[in-house]
């Protein structure tokens, strides 16, 4: 299987493992909300399901970064470096004025992913412009 | 780091495709060496020796990446 081939198939691999985790996570969110209602058994098993497809989603991740080229590790990987950095940063700033009521609001975890998930893609484009 | 890879690819008339595919990286990869904007691996500059025929130092001299 040559690169390109191998390469493709790993992001399709990696596009339905993150498919599927942000459905359980519907699921487990939603679920108990409005399909269920509070059955603690099945929340419990919805979670469980959600964790276990996110395991799968981080190995399907890991196989991405392993079979890719050495110039798309480097890409990834310090686009990867500078989110948890900065997602690290950010999120103790954003607990702390929670703690300290300088926001007005509830800190929540939510903020913090979409965070991660922008200032990532944001940094992918800034990588790539700076050696593709 | 600088480099004569674009020369010695030219010397054997090969795109950046036809190399990436004798080194197994991605063109986009080669393309990034060319430019001297990333350094590749040692087995990579191995390969490109081994392929070319020649000592890595042929390929490569040391000096500061651009960035």
């Amino acid at each position: 299987m040559n690169t390109k081939t191998a390469k493709r198939k790993n992001l399709s691999r990696l596009a339905i493992w993150t498919m599927a985790w942000t459905l359980s996570t519907a699921l487990a969110t939603f679920g108990s909300l409005f399909l269920w209602e509070g059955n603690k058994v099945l929340t419990a098993l919805s979670i469980l399901l959600n964790v276990g497809i996110g395991v799968g989603m981080v190995l399907a991740n890991r196989q991405f970064l392993e079979d890719s080229d050495e110039l798309e590790k480097k890409v990834q990987l310090e686009a990867m470096a500078l989110t948890l950095g900065l997602t690290l940063i950010v999120g103790i700033a954003y607990s702390i004025m929670d703690s300290t009521n300088l926001i007005p609001w509830d800190a929540e975890i939510s903020f913090l992913v979409i965070f991660m998930g922008l200032f990532y893609m944001v940094a992918l484009v800034f990588n790539r412009k700076r050696y593709l | 780091m600088k480099n004569r890879l674009r020369i010695l690819r030219a010397e054997k008339k090969w795109t950046q495709e036809d190399l990436a595919a004798e080194i197994g990286v991605s063109r986009q990869t080669i393309n990034a060496i060319e430019k001297e904007k990333f350094d590749p691996s040692l087995p990579t500059a191995f390969r490109m020796a081994n392929l070319f025929e020649c000592a890595i130092e042929d390929i490569f001299q040391y000096g500061e990446t651009k960035s």
